[in-house]
């Protein structure tokens, strides 16, 4: 089980999320997705001036989700896949684990409309007072890793 | 089994992560399913490998709950909390902290539920500590006076590359 070390880039993901807290910068960066663009190639969707785009370019920049090229006279912003991924993958966590929940979920309730709850909570009594192997003592993975936001953020599963 | 709805994740505030899914059934169910052990066992775990080993539930004001998940491979992870409010079948709300939760500041998780045409839509928040907020990761930049209002970021991500190092 991998586990991710979150201290270490919370204020990374934190300039992440802040820059991305914003409908134009999404767009922009939706823009550089396809290909990189010069600021007035990025200002022309938008009804904004130039100095408002670049405003946000800054914040975009700042937060490491897009760079400059060298190019002299263009400068074209392009997009930082990195960080981008980072959030991503932070948030990822919590869709697997509330997306493979829920899905359970859906087929517990269909079972419950017919049967009712009462004989669905027996029959995973009856599930559950097999002995397992292991006996669980509350506390015990205080020191076994790093993880554990809380959002299940341990729930990861292993990278493929 | 077909999926009745689709998960969102939104950010309602910068200290929020909000968690969006409508059910197939009454609203009654849906609470049931979410405050009875026995039953909690049987869908909250994640991903395949883990296991709700221990969910204990003392559903009243002030009462406590402890859930501990167990993986194939020996991992555990453990939580639980106070409840704060329990307003059977409509809302609860209740404190969270995680075992291994570094910052050792607890989270407050809001679950609301609403019923419509025989159809229940989950609400699940998890508000963060002001001090945590400003530490973890969904600070959102309130300073800088931006409008914050949902965010739908698995759309906007599906648009963008998986860059990968």
């Amino acid at each position: 089980m991998e586990l991710i070390g979150y201290t270490n880039n919370a204020a990374e993901l934190d300039a992440t999320f802040a820059a991305l807290a914003d409908p134009t910068r999404r767009a922009i960066l939706a823009r550089l997705a396809r290909g990189e663009a010069s600021v007035m190639e990025l200002a022309e969707p938008f009804d904004m001036s130039q100095p408002a785009i670049s405003k946000h370019l800054k914040v975009l920049e700042r937060a490491g989700l897009i760079s400059r090229g060298s190019e002299a006279q263009r400068r074209p912003r392009r997009l930082e896949a990195r960080p981008l991924a980072e959030a991503t993958e932070w948030l990822e966590q919590y869709r697997e684990f509330w997306e493979a929940s829920f899905g359970r979920l859906d087929s517990l309730l269909s079972e419950l409309k017919k049967t009712g709850v009462k004989s669905a909570e027996q029959g995973a009594a009856r599930k559950i007072a097999r002995p397992r192997k292991r006996t669980p003592q509350p506390g015990i993975g205080k020191d076994s890793g790093k993880s554990g936001h809380a959002g299940h953020a341990g729930f990861r599963r292993r990278k493929k | 089994m077909k999926n009745f709805g689709k998960l969102e994740i939104t950010t309602p505030s910068g200290r929020e992560i909000a968690f969006t899914r409508v059910f197939d059934a009454p609203r009654q169910l849906v609470f049931d399913a979410w405050t009875k052990p026995e039953l909690l066992k049987r869908w909250l775990y994640g991903p395949n490998g883990w296991s709700l080993a221990i969910c204990e539930i003392d559903m009243r004001v002030g009462g406590r709950y402890r859930y501990v998940w167990h993986h194939t491979n020996g991992t555990e992870m453990g939580m639980g909390g106070v409840y704060k409010e329990v307003v059977p079948p409509e809302r609860i709300v209740n404190t969270q902290l995680f075992d291994q939760d570094w910052t050792g500041s607890e989270a407050v998780g809001t679950l609301v539920l609403t019923e419509k045409n025989g159809k229940t839509t989950s609400v699940n928040t998890v508000l963060y500590p002001s001090k945590q907020a400003r530490d973890g990761a969904l600070r959102t930049p309130m300073a800088e006076g931006m409008e914050m209002g949902y965010m739908r970021m698995d759309e906007m991500f599906a648009s963008l590359p998986q860059g990968s190092e």
